[in-house]
Order: structure tokens, then C-alpha cells, then sequence
């Protein structure tokens, strides 16, 4: 019988979450790493038992963890993450010129073929790419070096690229995201880039339609349609189907077109799923009610999900990487919460019920379909 | 001339570089703290850049050297720390700064 594995990132430490196929009875294996923010966990398409993770600290820095053995033990990779040659300046809060500056590891993205190959999207805004398992890093510096590198500014949570996702169909041809610059395509693996921000528009920057400088908090895509790419902006949720070229909105009746996550179900690539949080200053929920909203057009009409979810006095947020989809014939929807609540649907998000209730703030969620 | 030098280490790279408590690192010549660190990261590979960024070998910022009821945070990495370290009679603390409510 299929099982799912769920990752799970949070403030102090990780968690491995298993169920078989029915994700009614939930194991809980943790904390891995107590105490160290965990940003990101990943396994790798090509081998489930390998499994990284992104071990960090504001004292201790940066640490890479790499699993071969489905999350039961853990092995230290190297945390060597040097930029290309003199790394420049970005713009800093302020507006004035700052040096790049390596922080931490937001998103691990392992390749979709090998096992050993994977990227890592960082803060300050670089894409790394290692092809022995994480023993070496080189970063890919024709992102930060294309052009618009120092006009790119921090978000409120540092200037990180979070986002990652591979073109299943063209191995050359990837898809990044930063906070807040926006978005970018390389189409020759990663030696040449350009913003993809055609059509977004954001009122908080001094010319809403900028080439970069959009806050975009997540991009996911349906391996199937390797063209058509949805985001959740700072405040707008998006679409492309022109693999990035240009952007149309597709919030539609959302309540409020603020939030984090977005993500497409595993079989049917025209239905969403996002999270909409109150505003930029109140990182919550509307009305205190937890409400996944899913479109199955594609966006612009949406319905809200809340049967087991909380509709009442509920005030977390969903951060960017913590919402995921199994592959089970039933899809099964995934997200964790700043409360550190881990909520499942193993019905596409018809109905929800919590996993865990109690964990530290989740930073975020992937699962692993196994057979 | 050899020194055996005793360093603590925080509870979160103890975890991290799988020690139970305190450890001894073997020092060649003068013992300050850039050859304590040295020896340290040596021994543990898995503690470079957590300590001290790993190209400039500047202490990272929320990390503090205490030893000998002194705060050596500032000492120059090449100056000779306390003899009472050398000698092996006192620790050499690295700390994680307080920091937070």
C-alpha cells in the first residue's frame, strides 16, 4: 500500500510525519536538529531516500543536512556557499547600496533525475547548485550578475530566493523567485537569466510596473503544463502561460488576494490552492477564520475549503513554503501553520483535520509519495 | 611544544558535532584563539563557518570567547590567551551570545 511522508520545517527543529495511503494515523518522528530553525526539507524525485534539509541559526549560520536513508539518520554536507567572485551591492532598505552577503538557505530544490544534483535558493538573492550530494557548491552568478543585481531589494523577511521549480520537459530551463525582485527564467541551464515580470503591477514600488522589484512570495506549477506558472504576489494571485513572459491577475473573488503559499493539485493542473491572509500588516487569517480557497478554472473563481479547519478565533499565518500535494489517486493537501499546526485533506481539501496541533511555527511542508 | 586544550562548546554544536561535553583539541606552539579554533575545526569539520566565517575567520557575530572569568571576544585571533588555557586548568568557552528576551 502507497505512503506519504510529510517534511516539516519549523522554528526549532524537523519533523517526519508518515501515514500509509488511507493519511488517517500519522506517525511523528522528531524533532531532527531541536533548537535549529529547519527553513526547508526536500527529497529527491529521483531517490526517496535521500532527503535534504536546511539547518540554520542567527548564531551559528548555515548548516546542510542530507539523509540516504528516508529521514532516520542524518549526515552534515558541506556549508561552503561562497559567492562568484566580488559579489556587489543590492539595494538595501534605505535604498543605498549593500553588499551581498550570505544568511541562510531558504528552498532546497532537488534535481527531478539525480540524486546528487540539487539547488538551493538563498539569502542574500543567489541560486547554488551542488552535483555531489551537497560535498560542493558552485552558484549559478549569471542570475545575480545579469543586470538588475543591485537594484534588488530586500522584503520584510530578508532578500531570499525561495522559489525553485524545474522544467520537467527542459532540463535547461528553470524558474526562480526573490523578495522582492520577482521573478526569473534561465533557458540554458542557469548561465543566462531575465525577469519574467510582464503584467505584474505592484502599488509599493515607485513605478508599479518595473522590470524587478516585485515582493512575489511563491510560484508552483503542474509538471504537466510546464508553461503555465501561478504566483501569490505580495498582494495580487497571478497566472502565466507563457512560461513567465507575461502575467495576468487571477484573484477573482478572493476575499482578500494577500498571502504566501500557492499550489496546483497533483492530477488536475487547472485546480489551486492558496491561503488569503488579511493584509501586509496583519499577517492573518480574515475574521480569525482559517480558509483554503481552491479554484478549479484556473483562478478568478474560488471557493473557500473550511470543513475542519478553524472558524473561529484563529490568527496564524501559512508561510510561503508550507503548502504541498501528494500524488495519491485522491489528492492529498498539506499545510502547517505559524501555530505550528500541520492540517490534512486527503480529499483534494473537502475536508481537513490536523495531523499535529503543537508543533514550533512551521516554516514549511513537502511530502514524498511512496509506493 | 604540544598543548591539550579544553574547549565548551554550546549545547547546539555540541548536538551538531555529536559531543557529550567538553573536548580536548591538540594545539602546536602558541596557543591563541585562531590556533584553538584551528585545531577545533579540524577535529570537527562539521563546525567550520559556525563559529567563524569560514573565508574571513571572523568570529561570527552572536558568538563569544569567555575563559578565566574574561570576556576574550575581542582579543586579537593571533594574541596568546590566558596560560591558565594552555595549561589545560581552564576552559576555553565559546558561547552563544545572549541575545533576545
Amino acid at each position: 500500500m502507497s505512503q506519504v511522508r510529510l517534511l516539516v520545517g519549523t522554528r526549532k527543529g524537523a519533523f517526519v510525519l508518515t501515514a500509509d495511503g488511507a493519511r488517517k494515523d500519522w506517525s511523528v518522528a522528531g524533532p531532527h536538529f531541536p533548537g535549529w530553525e529547519i527553513y526547508h526539507l526536500k527529497g529527491s524525485p529521483a531517490d526517496a531516500n535521500r532527503i535534504y534539509a536546511s539547518q540554520t541559526s542567527g548564531w551559528f549560520g548555515q548548516v546542510i543536512q542530507r539523509s540516504d536513508d528516508g529521514g532516520l539518520t542524518w549526515n552534515a554536507v558541506s556549508n561552503n556557499f561562497q559567492y562568484d567572485g566580488v559579489p556587489g551591492t543590492h539595494q538595501w532598505y534605505d535604498g543605498t547600496p549593500h553588499p551581498w552577503e550570505f544568511k541562510r538557505v531558504w528552498h532546497i530544490e532537488p534535481s527531478l533525475t539525480c540524486p546528487d544534483t540539487l539547488y538551493v535558493g538563498v539569502e542574500d538573492a543567489a541560486l547554488f547548485q551542488s552535483r555531489d550530494g551537497g560535498q560542493n557548491w558552485q552558484e549559478l552568478s549569471g542570475l545575480r550578475n545579469h543586470g538588475t543585481g543591485p537594484r534588488w531589494q530586500p522584503g520584510a523577511g530578508g532578500m531570499c530566493l525561495h522559489s525553485v521549480i524545474l522544467d520537467p520537459t527542459n532540463p535547461d530551463r528553470i524558474f526562480i523567485a526573490i523578495s522582492a525582485a520577482g521573478a526569473f527564467r534561465t533557458d540554458d541551464g542557469g548561465r543566462s537569466w531575465k525577469p519574467i515580470n510582464r503584467g505584474l503591477h505592484s502599488l509599493y514600488i515607485p513605478d508599479p510596473t518595473a522590470e524587478v522589484g516585485h515582493c512575489v512570495h511563491h510560484i508552483a506549477m503542474h509538471p504537466s503544463r510546464p508553461g503555465t506558472l501561478f504566483m501569490q504576489k505580495h498582494w495580487d494571485v497571478m497566472r502565466s502561460d507563457d512560461a513567465g513572459d507575461t502575467w495576468h491577475e487571477v484573484s477573482g473573488n478572493l476575499p482578500s488576494d494577500f498571502g504566501f503559499v500557492i499550489d496546483v493539485h497533483a492530477h488536475e493542473p487547472e485546480t489551486l490552492y492558496v491561503v488569503p491572509i488579511k493584509s501586509d500588516s496583519e499577517h492573518f487569517p480574515i475574521d480569525g477564520q482559517l480558509r483554503v480557497y481552491r479554484s478549479r478554472s484556473g483562478g478568478n473563481d474560488w471557493e473557500p475549503l473550511t470543513n475542519g479547519l478553524p472558524q473561529r478565533d484563529c490568527y496564524v499565518n501559512v508561510l510561503r513554503d508550507a503548502m504541498a500535494v501528494d500524488s495519491l489517486d485522491a489528492c492529498g493537501v498539506y499545510f502547517g501553520t505559524t501555530g505550528g499546526q500541520v492540517y490534512a485533506s486527503a480529499d483534494s481539501g473537502d475536508t481537513w483535520r490536523p495531523i499535529v496541533r503543537d508543533l514550533p511555527a512551521v516554516l514549511s511542508v513537502e511530502v514524498q509519495t511512496l509506493p | 611544544m604540544t598543548s591539550m586544550i579544553l574547549v565548551e562548546l554550546p549545547a547546539s554544536l555540541r548536538l551538531l558535532a555529536g559531543i557529550r561535553h567538553e573536548v580536548r583539541v591538540s594545539v602546536d606552539g602558541a596557543v591563541t584563539q585562531r590556533a584553538v579554533l584551528d585545531a577545533l575545526e579540524t577535529s570537527y569539520p562539521v563546525l567550520q563557518g559556525t563559529i567563524r566565517d569560514r573565508r574571513s575567520k571572523l568570529r561570527r557575530p552572536f558568538i563569544r570567547f569567555f575563559a578565566c572569568q574574561q570576556d576574550l571576544s575581542h582579543m586579537p585571533p593571533d594574541d596568546l590567551l590566558p596560560e591558565a588555557i594552555g595549561m589545560g586548568r581552564e576552559a576555553f568557552l565559546v558561547v552563544g551570545a545572549i541575545a533576545g528576551g
